[in-house]
């Protein structure tokens, strides 16, 4: 049972390293263990989540009115600009690193990943580009204020003239993340290509394996074009060159080409390993196999490739000549397909299963609900004729907000629950968790679905004050934006709670297939150690009788009685 | 014996499909119908155009909407665990014909309406030419070419924050004055930073490029009053760049034109040169803005404050 497919050394130097403290501490410090990275980069990233969460809810009390009278507009733009960035790049990216973090050593069986002190680097870059970001809210001028996009000419603009200004050091924290991101991605790369137990072949591998090996290759092609594109434009903005400025020659679409080759696959990056989780959890909690788990895997690496080739969609109203919008809408509106089989196989999956409808389980399903949804007004914004009318208004907000929240952090709040007793040993609070989904479930409804509406009738997006006629839906919306800020209560009520003080976990409380679950709770620092089983079958073989390792019986009882 | 057991299961289920399925049509035909609704008054050539095309794909996404949550729905109501009931569901792995058909049928719908949109862009063609321009300079004069001496030509010039339109009879407005029925070429004009043209009620937006003029046309076909807005954040006052678009019979735009031009000129309307007056009287509270260009110099500045309908 010793038997490993990589090179042993490559994990038992320094590992754990020395001296590391094991106790609460072992948060707090340069830790090279993935799983207490894995936590570091979660429990940051939910402090994010209050953050942005919060600058929502302010966006939101200042559009309750038609009038601009809660903030000065300029205070407005920085407070939407941020709210952008940090939901982004301070908390999706960094929560789904934590949790491929937790996740990819013990689903594929490796001790660690295959750069346990680059991946302690990556996740430390983290709070360094936090702080350079939220430093700009107290530099004069007040933080950048040209949307998340960033586009020239009116990021550029710098109104002080001062060199330190809250744009460029937006620039310069994006740029960090993405060198974090890189980071990241070469880990997870080299760590599930080499690192996997014997016998298990790509075909064996969790789904939740495949979409973070398509979600991670799509951030190595795509971040270079990004941070190119934001070094351009810091140079733009502090030294006078004209990459991008008209007066001087520049082209201000050219920075939209760079952003969107990246920031569209992004969406792919953050909604790739939800697919994952859900390709998981609703095998799990149907008691079913995955329905077509084949298609399904590869159907991941099919939105990979298509989704480097849609980007000027976002781009359908600049002047972009006809064929090229042409073109564009249709390897768009193509990723429909690759995504259809995966929500298609996940409802195969759910029919005629025994559901067991507990708090991961109702995120699941409330996010491939709300995915349904989001998916289709994804295919009207594909549509250039439509596009012209409803891009650039609150329709796409409603849109990407329907994917970016309503699937994606469900998602991520369904992997939370469902691992949450895998790595810290204990049980959450059942009852806590269906009020944070109730709550959650109503108040995204409220706050997003009214505003396609907005959007149909013309609402710009990013404006400070609107015309009377859209107040009805943006009082709705605003609504809806309080109760998702009531809904975080019972959420850190639970997660605190249970972590210290909830009942112990036993290895495997879902009665679920993988090689997590046959780990004790929590597991131990290099997981399954000396012992790495030996893969036999396809994961998700529910009431199929077909083993998924060698020897199952031995590792459940190992890790009963390890726990 | 009763009369549910002499009917064949099979048979059973393809009429409980079928009738699903009708009545999954039935809803999605009223959505369709119902979606034309959701949008502002069709004033302009382009606007049955986009509606049509949009309740056509709100029909075919509730189809499929109401399909699948249909089917979430009836798995929640009877494939509901019992408590404490920790077996299995049926173990099927999977269906090639079936993945075969969803694969094939969702690519055959995005074919069509793929089709579909590339005809109605080919119908619309309201972009034209986009060629590099100093913004600095004077604005080329139209060439002598065929199109100039048939139609109306206005420039639209955009700033932070105003609008200001030019009449090749040489006067400027704040609002957008337009002949009903009758094609208007545009040349789409940034002093500054990129803006928006965007009017609802016409379902049509272009952005307007620094640097360069971009040809666009497009035809009004309703009278009325409606919103032009700046649709592509362009900084502080953003949300305050926006202006009224009036489409009016060839007698009442004409004799608009002739009241007009012998105007004199006076400041444009300028929503954010005035906001940002009070904000300076007010001590100059709030983050960093570049202050608002100087309001253009109009003969018409409109009225802000008329009703407009979308």
């Amino acid at each position: 049972m010793t038997i490993t497919n990589y090179d042993e050394r490559i994990i038992k130097v320094n590992q754990p390293v020395p001296g590391a403290p094991n106790n609460w501490r072992r948060f707090f410090g340069f830790n090279t263990d993935a799983k207490v990275i894995g936590i570091q980069y979660i429990v940051t990233a939910l402090i994010f989540l209050l953050l942005g969460g919060l600058l929502g809810m302010l966006i939101r009390g200042e559009l309750i009115t038609p009038p601009s009278d809660l903030f000065d507009p300029t205070v407005y733009n920085g407070l939407y600009t941020m709210h952008g960035t940090v939901m982004l790049f301070l908390f999706l990216f960094p929560i789904l690193s934590g949790l491929t973090n937790l996740l990819v050593p013990p689903m594929i069986g490796a001790p660690d990943m295959a750069f346990p002190k680059l991946n302690a680097l990556a996740f430390w870059l983290v709070p360094v580009f936090s702080i350079v970001l939220l430093t700009s809210f107290f530099v004069p001028g007040g933080p950048a204020s040209s949307g998340w996009w960033s586009y020239p000419p009116v990021s550029i603009q710098n109104p002080l003239g001062h060199f330190l200004n809250g744009q460029m050091l937006w620039i310069v924290a994006i740029g960090l993340s993405g060198v974090s991101s890189i980071m990241g991605a070469i880990n997870f790369v080299t760590t599930i290509i080499t690192m996997r137990a014997p016998g298990m072949g790509f075909f064996k591998m969790p789904i939740f394996i495949w979409t973070v090996l398509a979600a991670q290759i799509l951030q190595l092609l795509g971040l270079p074009a990004l941070t190119g594109g934001a070094i351009m434009l810091f140079f733009d903005l502090n030294f006078g060159t004209s990459f991008f400025n008209p007066e001087t020659g520049g082209d201000p679409v050219l920075f939209q080409h760079f952003f969107w080759f990246y920031s569209h696959p992004a969406v792919y990056v953050m909604v790739l390993p939800v697919f994952g989780i859900f390709s998981e959890l609703f095998p799990t909690y149907s008691r079913k196999p995955l329905f077509g788990y084949k298609f399904v895997a590869v159907a991941s690496f099919g939105i990979t490739i298509l989704s480097l080739v849609v980007w000027v969609h976002h781009m359908f109203y600049t002047g972009t000549p006809m064929w090229m919008r042409n073109l564009f809408m249709f390897t768009t509106m193509l990723i429909a397909v690759p995504t259809g089989v995966k929500v298609f196989a996940w409802i195969a999956t759910l029919w005629g299963g025994n559901l067991r409808l507990n708090t991961p389980m109702l995120f699941c399903l409330g996010g491939l609900f709300n995915f349904i949804f989001g998916g289709i007004t994804g295919v009207m914004l594909a549509t250039v004729p439509i596009d012209i009318h409803v891009g650039n208004t609150y329709f796409v907000v409603a849109h990407f907000h329907y994917i970016i929240f309503n699937t994606i952090a469900f998602g991520i709040f369904a992997g939370i629950y469902h691992w949450f007793p895998k790595f810290t040993g204990r049980m959450f609070y059942e009852g806590l968790g269906k009020v944070h989904f109730t709550l959650t479930f109503i108040g995204a409804t409220l706050n997003w679905l009214p505003l396609h509406w907005a959007g149909l009738l013309g609402m710009p997006r990013r404006v400070a004050s609107y015309d009377p006629e859209f107040a009805i839906w943006n009082v709705i919306a605003s609504i809806g934006a309080f109760m998702l800020g009531v809904a975080s209560i019972p959420f850190i009520l639970n997660m605190v709670s249970s972590w210290s003080r909830g009942k112990k976990s036993p290895p495997n409380p879902w009665d679920a297939i993988g090689l997590e679950w046959l780990l004790p709770s929590p597991p131990p620092h290099e997981n399954f150690e000396d012992d790495i089983p030996t893969v036999l079958n396809e994961p998700y073989n529910y009431g199929l009788n077909k083993p998924f390792v060698v020897d199952e019986e031995f590792y459940i009882s190992k890790a009963l009685n390890d726990s | 014996m009763n009369l549910k057991d002499n009917i064949n299961p099979k048979i059973s289920l393809i009429i409980g499909i079928s009738f699903a399925v009708f009545i999954d049509l039935v809803l999605s035909k009223l959505m369709a119908s119902w979606s034309y609704s959701w949008l502002p008054v069709q004033a302009s050539k382009a606007a049955p155009y986009v509606d049509n095309l949009f309740a056509f794909e709100t029909g075919i996404g509730t189809f499929i909407f109401l399909g699948c949550s249909g089917v979430i729905g009836w798995v929640l109501l009877f494939n509901r665990a019992p408590k404490y009931d920790e077996s299995y569901g049926e173990p099927f792995e999977g269906n090639v014909k079936l993945e075969i058909v969803w694969t094939l049928v969702p690519l055959f719908l995005v074919i069509a309406i793929a089709i579909y949109s590339t005809k109605v862009n080919t119908t619309l063609q309201n972009l034209g030419e986009k060629t590099k321009y100093d913004s600095q300079k004077e604005l080329p004069t139209y060439l002598d070419n065929n199109e100039a001496s048939a139609g109306t030509f206005i420039d639209v010039i955009s700033r932070q924050w105003s609008w200001e339109f030019k009449y090749p009879e040489g006067f400027s407005s704040s609002e957008l004055h337009l002949p009903i029925n009758e094609k208007v070429y545009f040349r789409l004009i940034s002093k500054d930073v990129i803006h928006g043209f965007y009017i609802p009620a016409f379902r049509l937006k272009q952005d307007i490029i620094p640097g360069s003029i971009i040809s666009y046309s497009l035809t009004p076909t309703r009278k009325g009053i409606y919103r032009l807005r700046d649709s592509m954040f362009s900084g502080a006052y953003f949300s305050q760049n926006q202006t009224n678009v009036i489409v009016e019979s060839k007698d009442a735009y004409q004799e608009w034109i002739n009241k007009t031009v012998k105007k004199v000129p006076v400041d444009g309307l300028n929503q954010a040169g005035f906001l940002y007056k009070k904000r300076l009287e007010k001590g100059d509270k709030g983050w960093a803005t570049i202050s608002p260009s100087p309001s253009p110099q109009v003969n018409d500045p409109g009225n802000p404050d008329s009703a407009h309908e979308g």
